[in-house]
């Protein structure tokens, strides 16, 4: 058995962790309250004053929070530190220009190493682990967050970040790294161009994945872990409540344990709004208890799951989270990157060369994600010199990579070609098959 | 000084798509004196000179087709090895670049078509050295 990281809190007793987190709400609720008038005005609205929380259970008297009051109070409306007390920002894409920017303090940065640490100590990794963090170090919450997670663990971190795969590769031979960090579809990206390369597991001594950043299923995992003969791991999280580490598997691989004392967990259903019981599957909901720098209440994850209760095998006693079953809204990862529909089309409402009209065709070639954009050129701009063609071809990309952070692919189709339907038609077409 | 009005179209490249055009053209009574296609991955404009080109543009546009009508050079020079790079050498030294373009031959004679970057300037010295610029 791997050893537990903070056993007094990921062991606790129930009803312990209960009172814990009603205590933890209540100290929430008022800091919001004085805080934020984001939070004080939604809160006089519903007619809910900070004293009339006392339990965990009356969160669900509480306001929720959408990706979109994130972006309507951009950047530092929900802050609730003065500026001198944050010391780190994130920021993850804009739909319409304004990306979504989360801050920390000193105290959430301690927080967010810790709770890696008690992950990568799940997972069965020791000081004595050589880790390679191949999720992009940037902006994204991934790289930065396990990497500090790492050092506090007291392993070794190789901050490879993404793009350089045959470094990557090269120093996980020299290094004799253990562990790798990254996507899942990187993950099996890399398997493929060891076996290209010739090079075994014989040859590398890597023997654990942590993996995140995008669904996957039981499946890639069974074919990640044979491989690379090593163990592969979930890790749950998201940049709006802290970045990697809010849930992790351990050993029995049976649902990722959810950090109960930082982050309080429900599940809804997505058209009621109402709390499901256990069990049930319906929109993922944090409310996140010890947050100083942007803490939130209720906020609306659009992933879908469920809660597993019950004590683990494993000894933890906190509350599990299934697979991710998919998203209530729209949102697509490509690559470990959160991509929205409706941003492809603010960057074609910019381009006059282009007809609004769009279709996304989403891949997995390889095992890396691929997008198609399917797009038509307005009849002015049509040229009979392809080279013209190809450089509207170019810029439009350059855009649509600028504002989505990742690249894709572009295809001009002929006038008339992508359905024009009035209301919500179907823009994307995934044919990634992940069941 | 004779232009001739060039007919492009844009299509994607999948099968059948040339048939289409051609049958619509020849629906229309509409007949193609000369075409190339120039192609991409995933694209691909062929472009034509027609006997109607207003009234090709009109039914290719109705056919909801990303059409253009661009001027070009047509010349006419013998069917014979080096014909074609005397020409060329004339346009070269007096420093026409070409964008592109497409001939084809019958019996003694040839035809090609030429898209410059100045037209003008192309036809200035395709006169003046004597080359017989035809209109189509």
């Amino acid at each position: 058995m791997a050893e537990i990281w903070n056993p007094s809190k990921e062991c606790m007793e129930r009803e312990e962790m209960r009172k814990l987190q009603g205590k933890r709400l209540r100290k929430l609720v008022d800091k919001v309250y004085h805080n934020v008038p984001f939070y004080r005005k939604k809160m006089q609205e519903m007619g809910i004053m900070p004293e009339d929380i006392e339990t965990i259970d009356d969160i669900v008297k509480l306001p929720f929070t959408t990706k979109q009051d994130l972006r309507d109070n951009y950047p530092y409306g929900l802050f609730a530190e003065p500026m001198v007390n944050i010391v780190r920002l994130h920021a993850s894409s804009g739909t319409t220009g304004n990306p979504t920017v989360v801050g920390y303090t000193q105290k959430d940065l301690s927080v967010w190493s810790e709770s890696i640490a008690r992950c990568l100590a799940a997972y069965g990794a020791t000081r004595n682990d050589i880790f390679t963090v191949a999720y992009g170090y940037g902006l994204f919450t991934g790289g930065l967050g396990l990497h500090y997670g790492v050092e506090h663990l007291g392993a070794t971190v190789i901050p490879t970040s993404t793009g350089n795969t045959a470094k990557h590769i090269k120093l996980m031979k020299d290094c004799q790294s253990t562990a790798l960090a990254c996507t899942p579809s990187y993950a099996l990206y890399l398997a493929e161009q060891l076996a290209a390369q010739g090079i075994t597991h014989n040859d590398i001594s890597l023997k654990m994945c942590i993996l995140g950043g995008e669904p996957w299923t039981d499946n890639m995992r069974k074919d990640i872990e044979n491989k690379l003969h090593v163990d592969a791991y979930n890790i749950y999280g998201l940049s709006e409540i802290m970045g990697p580490g809010v849930s992790y598997e351990c050993e029995c691989k049976n649902g990722s344990h959810i950090i109960e004392d930082h982050f309080y967990p429900e599940i809804i259903s997505p058209d009621t709004l109402e709390q499901l019981p256990y069990g049930e599957q319906g929109e993922l909901v944090f409310t996140t208890l010890t947050k100083e720098g942007m803490p939130l209440l209720r906020y609306r994850t659009k992933d879908l799951c469920s809660l597993i209760e019950g004590k683990c095998e494993c000894g933890r006693t906190a509350v599990r989270m299934s697979r991710i079953m998919g998203r209530s809204d729209d949102m697509l990862i490509i690559r470990g990157i959160n991509v929205f529909p409706s941003q492809v089309e603010s960057v074609l409402l910019e381009l006059p060369e282009f007809e609004p009209q769009y279709k996304l065709v989403v891949d997995r070639v390889n095992n890396l994600d691929t997008m198609q954009v399917q797009v038509e050129v307005r009849e002015n701009f049509y040229s009979d010199e392809i080279s013209k063609m190809i450089d509207l071809k170019r810029r439009l990309a350059t855009k649509l990579q600028s504002v989505l952070g990742i690249s894709c692919d572009i295809k001009l189709m002929e006038p008339h070609t992508i359905e024009r339907c009035e209301g919500k038609t179907n823009r994307v077409i995934d044919n990634r098959k992940l069941k | 000084m004779e232009k001739t009005k060039q007919l492009s179209v844009f299509l994607e490249n999948k099968t059948g798509r040339i048939n289409q055009v051609a049958r619509i053209l020849g629906d229309n009574g509409i007949n193609m004196h000369a075409f190339s296609v120039a192609e991409t991955a995933d694209f691909g404009i062929i472009r034509m000179i027609v006997s109607d080109v207003e009234l090709a543009s009109k039914v290719m546009k109705e056919a909801h087709f990303a059409v253009r009508i661009t001027e070009v050079v047509c010349i006419k020079c013998s069917n014979s090895a080096g014909a074609l790079s005397e020409i060329l050498d004339v346009l070269a030294n007096a420093n026409v670049f070409i964008e592109y373009m497409y001939a084809f031959s019958e019996g003694d004679t040839a035809r090609v078509v030429i898209r410059p970057t100045d037209l003008e300037l192309c036809l200035k010295v395709l006169n003046e050295n004597h080359c017989d610029v035809i209109s189509v």
